[in-house]
């Protein structure tokens, strides 16, 4: 071999060797960071492991949020229609949190299965409202939308 | 009828596009000098008529034509005017318009330029590019339609835009945001017209280079202006989500980094021809993927995305038809390109490949967590979604050994360094580097392990650069050697220490915030890192469209005020929309934050105070690195600019 072919080989094994590394990297690191979302019917039927990050979405059970009056604890349900859950979260909520709306929850169950929430995600613009929440929503808001033209105005 | 002229020359635009897109080609096989010539009028063409139906949006816009389905998406009589023109570009089809609009103007732009370039270069330039606007015109008038009526059902009032858009950010960001994306169809265009030409020298690099700089300054502009517009209306006081909407900007710039990286070399020693034939199509291809992730809605929704059978099929069509076409072409051509020239294991080659490798790791890294969420949706419903910790966990080492890449890099020549002259520019800045951090190691109260690797990286690049300077003027001595320098070595030193000072910021933003939410009644006050907060109450505004409930919020410091705060409730009736805007005092050193939660009764409410520590430098570092792009980009070398100005000036004076 010529030492420039043995210069290449040898740059090439370097690139192979860096980008697999990454490659390792980044999916061990995909693994252990997907949140993975889950409906109120999955959590009831004991789909999700305790004490695991998870998202919980659906809409926001009408009445049911309560606040703590000395502080910013507070809890609500959310339902999927079928089933719901119990969710409590202390701090403030999103500007487009409002019960009878799509909401996804960030946060782990306990063995009551209430969701301790880190983070309340609620419709915030299409460009930040989290996808699932979007399918709730949109079975939800079908109902009181102004006349929605023929096309999607798809933002 | 205005709206029926808009659409009218958006379909005249494209009939020049087709035409600007198979007659120069041919016109460059055969070497005719009229049909090559043709593309330079055709962009004029293009540039006309797109600006004409870009005028009619806007006109139906600023009239409050409600019966234009767009119009009445996105706007409303009431809202004032520069957001009622700006809402051209709040949604999907405006969005489009403006993408197609900016490409007409590159187009003219490099149409400008073309006495430097060879006739047969240009025309392929101008016809490649023109294909791109056909791609986007075809999307424009067959599924999106800006223009469409709902004439059976016309509203009597629109349904407002987005509150959220409602924020000067939305009136600069997307225009100078879309000026990058879209700049780095220029340098694409090369590529390919190099390609297809068979001639890929150290010409195509220099021609390319200023084209791709200032793409790649302005794509840096709109995404800072994009995270300071979320750091100032979210309410969250975050500058940086890693959502898949910013992630879809963030590739582009990181790969346009390593692209306008590569050129250098390439242009200056004729090296890693194929690599930077790769990166420009690369670039661009994120950057059409990242407006299509944007603006089409597949974020929204995989599957509504999927089963609208028009506008899903021809984007994901036409992402296939660029990115395939250009790398099948690429493959075909790539073994055409064989560089002889050898560099030495320890040269500034290496340290760009360095670089290069970095850049495209993290941008690869981001792609993977941005689409996986999604394909996985598409594939297997299974629902998702990836969090921050995997972003930051791949990308925050990335950048720290890009920083001694930097450094590095600065410190070596062309071809061959010396591994003992290296060592002999090393060892004191790695001294001096340590013994700093040690010092602040040392300072801390509670040892922070990432602000002394930051202090320690920041120190070694800064040093290096200045370093830099004092060995490249050794011989002439530093006053007069300084003047010699050069512009394009001032861009890269400015672009070099704007990357520090964003890092930097965004190292000590992150670990040194604070932040505390509590329920306040009036008169009260909170204390966080010894700083009071006191609340004094809201009261009742009025604003063009909406309602606000203005708060009053003082920050005292033993006694002293620092600062007196506005955060505001908004509320939009016409969307029984409800917004947070943040009281933010900016600074130097800090940022005071104050964002209105929920009124809890009373008078009371919940209230979240923030100080973030210079989080206005990562925004300043950005800004620098943007600067430094565009100072390397009207280098008098590339006699771009200043051919173009001279030109312009002769021929069409009024224009330009």
């Amino acid at each position: 071999m010529t030492p420039i072919r043995k210069r290449r080989l040898g740059k090439i094994f370097l690139l192979v060797c860096g980008v697999s590394t990454a490659l390792g990297l980044a999916l061990t690191a995909l693994q252990e960071n997907i949140n993975l979302f889950f409906t109120p019917s999955q959590i009831i039927a004991g789909e999700v492991p305790e004490g695991i990050f998870i998202r919980a979405g659906g809409l926001v059970e009408k009445g049911s949020l309560v606040r703590t009056t000395d502080s910013l604890e507070l809890q609500f349900s959310i339902t999927d229609g079928d089933r719901n859950i119990l969710v409590k979260y202390k701090g403030i909520l999103p500007d487009l949190f409002r019960e009878g709306q799509g909401v996804v929850a960030l946060g782990k169950l306990n063995q009551d299965k209430v969701l301790q929430a880190d983070q309340i995600l609620a419709k915030h613009d299409e460009n930040y409202m989290p996808p699932e929440a979007a399918h709730a929503l949109k079975e939800a808001s079908a109902a009181n939308q102004l006349t929605k033209p023929l096309e999607d105005n798809g933002k | 009828m205005i709206p029926e002229l808009g659409l009218l020359s958006l379909i005249l635009a494209l009939c020049i596009a087709v035409m600007q897109a198979i007659i120069p080609l041919l016109g460059a096989a055969y070497k005719d000098p009229q049909w090559m010539g043709l593309a330079k009028s055709a962009s004029w063409g293009q540039l006309t008529f797109i600006t004409f139906s870009f005028a009619c949006l806007g006109y139906s816009l600023l009239t409050d034509d409600f019966s234009v389905a767009y119009v009445a998406h996105n706007s409303n009589s009431l809202l004032p005017w520069y957001y009622k023109f700006s809402a051209i570009w709040a949604a999907h089809e405006g969005s489009l318009l403006l993408w197609v609009w900016i490409l007409s103007f590159w187009m003219t732009a490099v149409s400008l330029s073309g006495k430097q370039l060879p006739e047969s270069m240009l025309a392929r330039v101008l016809a490649v590019m023109s294909m791109i606007s056909i791609g986007f015109l075809l999307l424009l008038i067959i599924t999106s339609n800006p223009f469409s009526r709902l004439l059976l059902n016309t509203p009597v009032e629109g349904q407002d835009l987005n509150p959220l858009l409602q924020h000067i950010g939305l009136i600069f960001h997307p225009p100078i945001l879309y000026t990058g994306y879209v700049g780095f169809s220029v340098v694409f265009a090369f590529a390919i017209a190099a390609l297809l030409d068979g001639r890929l020298d150290g010409a195509w690099a220099r021609w390319s280079r200023p084209w791709t700089l200032t793409a790649w300054a302005f794509l840096g502009m709109g995404i800072t202006l994009g995270s300071w517009w979320a750091y100032a209306e979210l309410g969250w006081g975050s500058w940086w989500f890693w959502d898949p909407v910013e992630n879809a900007s963030f590739m582009p710039w990181l790969v346009g980094a390593a692209l306008i990286h590569s050129l250098v070399a390439t242009e200056k020693r004729g090296t890693f021809k194929s690599w930077t034939v790769l990166m420009a199509i690369a670039t661009f291809s994120l950057s059409l993927l990242g407006t299509f992730l944007v603006r089409s809605g597949v974020l929204t929704s995989v599957h509504a995305f999927a089963a609208d059978p028009a506008r899903g099929v021809f984007v994901l069509t036409f992402l296939l038809l660029v990115i395939g076409g250009s790398l099948t072409l690429f493959a075909v051509r790539a073994p055409t390109l064989k560089s002889h020239i050898g560099f030495g294991l320890l040269s500034r080659e290496t340290l760009l490949l360095v670089n290069n490798v970095l850049l495209t790791v993290a941008a690869g890294t981001i792609l993977l967590g941005t689409l996986y969420p999604l394909i996985l949706d598409a594939l297997i419903g299974t629902k998702l979604s990836v969090g921050p910790p995997y972003f930051n966990f791949m990308f925050v080492p990335t950048m720290a050994l890009l920083m001694i890449a930097v450094a590095i890099g600065v410190l070596t020549k062309w071809k061959d360094t010396s591994f003992n002259k290296l060592k002999h520019l090393l060892t004191p800045i790695l001294f001096i580097s340590f013994f700093l951090a040690a010092v602040v190691a040392m300072l801390q109260q509670r040892l922070n392990l990432a602000a002394v690797s930051c202090v320690l990286l920041a120190s070694i690049v800064i040093l290096a650069g200045v370093r830099d300077i004092f060995d490249k003027t050794r011989h002439r001595g530093l006053l007069k050697g300084i003047a010699g320098l050069g512009r394009s070595y001032w861009s890269m030193q400015l672009a070099h220490l704007g990357f520090v000072v964003c890092a930097v910021g965004a190292v000590l933003a992150t670990i040194g915030s604070s932040e505390r939410e509590a329920r306040m009644v009036p008169g009260s006050a909170i204390e966080l890192e010894g700083y009071y907060f006191q609340f004094e109450g809201t009261r009742q505004s009025q604003g063009p469209n909406y309602i606000s409930d203005l708060g009053l919020v003082k920050v005292l410091r033993d006694g002293q005020e620092v600062a007196v705060l506005h955060p505001e409730k908004r509320i939009y009736p016409t969307r029984q929309s409800v917004m947070t805007e943040a009281g933010i005092q900016a600074g130097f050193i800090r940022d005071y934050f104050v964002a209105l939660g929920e009124p809890l009764g009373g008078g009371a409410w919940a209230v979240r105070v923030q100080i973030k520590p210079f989080v206005r430098w990562i925004w300043f570092g950005a800004l620098m690195m943007a600067l430094g792009g565009l100072m390397a980009a009207s280098d008098g070398r590339y006699r771009m600019l200043s051919r173009l100005r001279s030109f312009g000036s002769r021929a069409f004076g009024t224009q330009s």
